[in-house]
């Protein structure tokens, strides 16, 4: 039974090596300089970039970080510090809830509170949408980070005289930075590849823009149209796309997994 | 870790005298209570977002709900030109991809938790449980690129003839196979989940005492018996709630799904045919939908989804909260 589940082990890990070698070995041909800094042509020519949807998602993510980043924060904060009440209960039961909610939902969700009243398709819906993805993970993360302080920096600080409010964000906010760094690059991470909130949102855009606006695209929605689109040309971008994508998440990922490793030694 | 008690200390009067007008150990001065209010309010925001959520879902989909009823849920016809919506082949379809991916991603995961907990060399663990975690970083639209042109040729070339000509007699397996259907949906879900399933259940299993194991060991049972017997057992409701997790992401996954479960109106055994899903009825239909009744109706189902999620996370955390009391398990996986 012992080989049983080492292999099951090797079959996920065989899983993610497929995937990653196959996204390596389709698209890897297709990244050029023109790839990153040309615009999509009409359908049927060859040739083009996807210079907007990089743009584009680095607004919309960078939009959405700023957004859902300040208020998961704070709610982590508040959990750790003030969280042992039922007030902290509730949140905390949310946010694991909201965690696991279907990111198409917050997408319609967006959708009636900033499309419709908007009347027309933008970039900030799309932001906002990944913004409610985000908040109940950081809030949690931040959350595990802020209590790893231990209790006597917080005690010592009091003692010396430091307000509450002082103390816990010069203090325990500052000791617990590392961590709850890697909580939002984490986040920021798993909302960069999001494609099903931006759907009915951001929507998708052929042409280049940085108007918060307009509908804006992102790699993930060009990724989708290209990927189940009838032509060769846009199969071969789309996979040159998603490794783009891919690389980009993975940067995100290590870097949260360095920021940890720098601080804490081994992550356990 | 609770915080200090609000109450005043003794030495309060002294220090008082000590910094006059600053009672700074009261945890009552401007400062204070303005940061507490900020984070409260910043706190608040989390159940508002849950009540609007359902208060929009409800108000958009109210049409809908009113005029089909319980029908909605229950009625297969779905005829966006007559006005006719029944979601039974969705609700159906949403079950049946995630039930199958939980027969390939449950055994999957459950394997390299306990390989990672129990028996694997130190020095495999971190890279392992690295990569398997990686896994939960791939977003879902690269997931579903992946599936169409590598996986589903794959299914077609050396998956599905072989199965058939050893269960082909069973209803599962009827029909022509084109390659977007159930199946491939239900494989994909699995891939998507195992990362979630495993890296819960791995945090169960490490914190089950290592007592259980001694006390097994010490009776004269073998490592794996030991796992099996005494480990899995005292750690199953938590191993339970780590599945129900993944459900409850198998449930609400979208992109993936959408490209290759075929998205075909229909209740069918075979998992070879092409079915749909309650998201990927959304993320199709949602921008044709020309009728305030249609869109209606897909708020409707947006709201059933919704509240089967909520639902089975909401089971899935109590079940885990009974075993890793409090803590944040499974937010680590990415």
């Amino acid at each position: 039974m012992t080989a049983v589940v080492a292999v099951l082990s090797f079959v996920a890990v065989l899983a993610l090596v497929l995937i990653l070698g196959y996204l390596v070995a389709k698209g890897a041909s297709s990244l050029d300089w023109s790839f990153f800094v040309k615009n999509p042509v009409p359908a049927g020519q060859s040739g083009g970039g996807v210079a907007n949807a990089i743009v584009g998602t680095m607004i919309i993510v960078g939009l959405a970080a700023l957004i859902g980043l300040p208020i998961g924060i704070g709610t982590g904060l508040y959990l750790a510090e003030y969280g042992s009440g039922r007030l902290g209960w509730t949140v905390r039961f949310v946010a694991d809830v909201l965690n696991g909610t279907p990111s198409i939902v917050v997408g319609i969700f967006a959708w009636t509170w900033l499309v419709r009243p908007m009347g027309h398709f933008s970039a900030l819906a799309g932001s906002v949408a990944l913004a409610v993805l985000m908040v109940p993970m950081i809030a949690r993360t931040t959350e595990e980070m802020v209590r790893l302080v231990p209790h006597s920096l917080r005690e010592a600080a009091l003692a010396l005289g430091y307000p509450r409010w002082r103390t816990s964000l010069r203090i325990i906010a500052r000791t617990a930075l590392a961590g709850i760094l890697t909580g939002c690059l984490v986040g920021v991470a798993r909302i960069a590849g999001e494609t099903a909130p931006l759907l009915f949102t951001a929507l998708g855009n052929l042409n280049f823009t940085t108007s918060i606006l307009q509908p804006m695209q992102t790699l993930s929605l060009q990724i989708f149209t290209y990927g189940t689109g009838p032509f060769d040309e846009w199969h071969r971008l789309a996979w040159a796309a998603a490794l783009v994508l891919m690389g980009l998440v993975l940067v995100l990922a290590l870097a949260a997994r360095w920021a940890v490793r720098s601080r804490h030694g081994a992550a356990r | 870790m609770t915080t200090l008690p609000l109450g005043p200390p003794p030495a309060t009067q002294a220090a008082r005298a000590v910094i006059p007008g600053r009672p700074v150990l009261l945890g009552r001065n401007t400062g204070d209570r303005l940061y507490r209010a900020a984070l409260t309010g910043l706190a608040l925001s989390l159940p508002l977002l849950l009540v609007a959520l359902v208060v929009e879902l409800s108000a958009s989909a109210w049409p809908a709900i009113t005029r089909f009823g319980f029908r909605f849920v229950w009625t297969s016809v779905w005829d966006p030109v007559a006005g006719v919506f029944g979601a039974a082949p969705m609700i159906f379809g949403t079950i049946a991809s995630s039930l199958l991916a939980l027969l390939f991603a449950v055994p999957l995961a459950l394997g390299v938790a306990i390989y990672l907990t129990e028996f694997s060399p130190k020095w495999l663990r971190q890279p392992v449980a690295f990569l398997v975690e990686l896994l939960a970083a791939i977003p879902s639209v690269v997931y579903g690129v992946w599936g169409i042109y590598v996986l589903i040729p794959f299914l077609r070339s050396s998956v599905v003839p072989p199965l058939r000509a050893v269960l082909g007699w069973t209803p599962f397996l009827q029909g022509v196979f084109y390659g977007n259907s159930l199946l491939a949906g239900g494989v994909i879900l699995a891939i998507m989940i195992v990362p979630y399933i495993a890296a819960v259940s791995r945090e169960v299993l490490l914190a089950v005492p290592s007592s259980q194991r001694e006390a097994a060991l010490g009776m004269g049972a073998t490592r794996w018996e030991a796992v099996w017997t005494a480990v899995v057992p005292y750690g199953r409701a938590g191993l339970i709630g780590a599945v129900i997790l993944g459900l409850g992401r198998a449930l609400g996954e979208t992109m993936a799904v959408t490209m290759l479960i075929g998205n075909r109106h229909d209740i069918g055994v075979s998992v070879l045919q092409p079915a749909y899903t309650m998201a990927a009825a959304i993320a199709n239909e949602f921008s044709e939908a020309t009728t305030d009744l249609y869109l209606s109706a897909l708020f409707e189902v947006g709201l059933i989804l919704f509240v089967i999620t909520v639902a089975v996370n909401a089971l899935a955390r109590l079940m885990i909260w009974r075993v890793a009391r409090g803590t944040a398990v499974g937010s680590r996986a990415l």
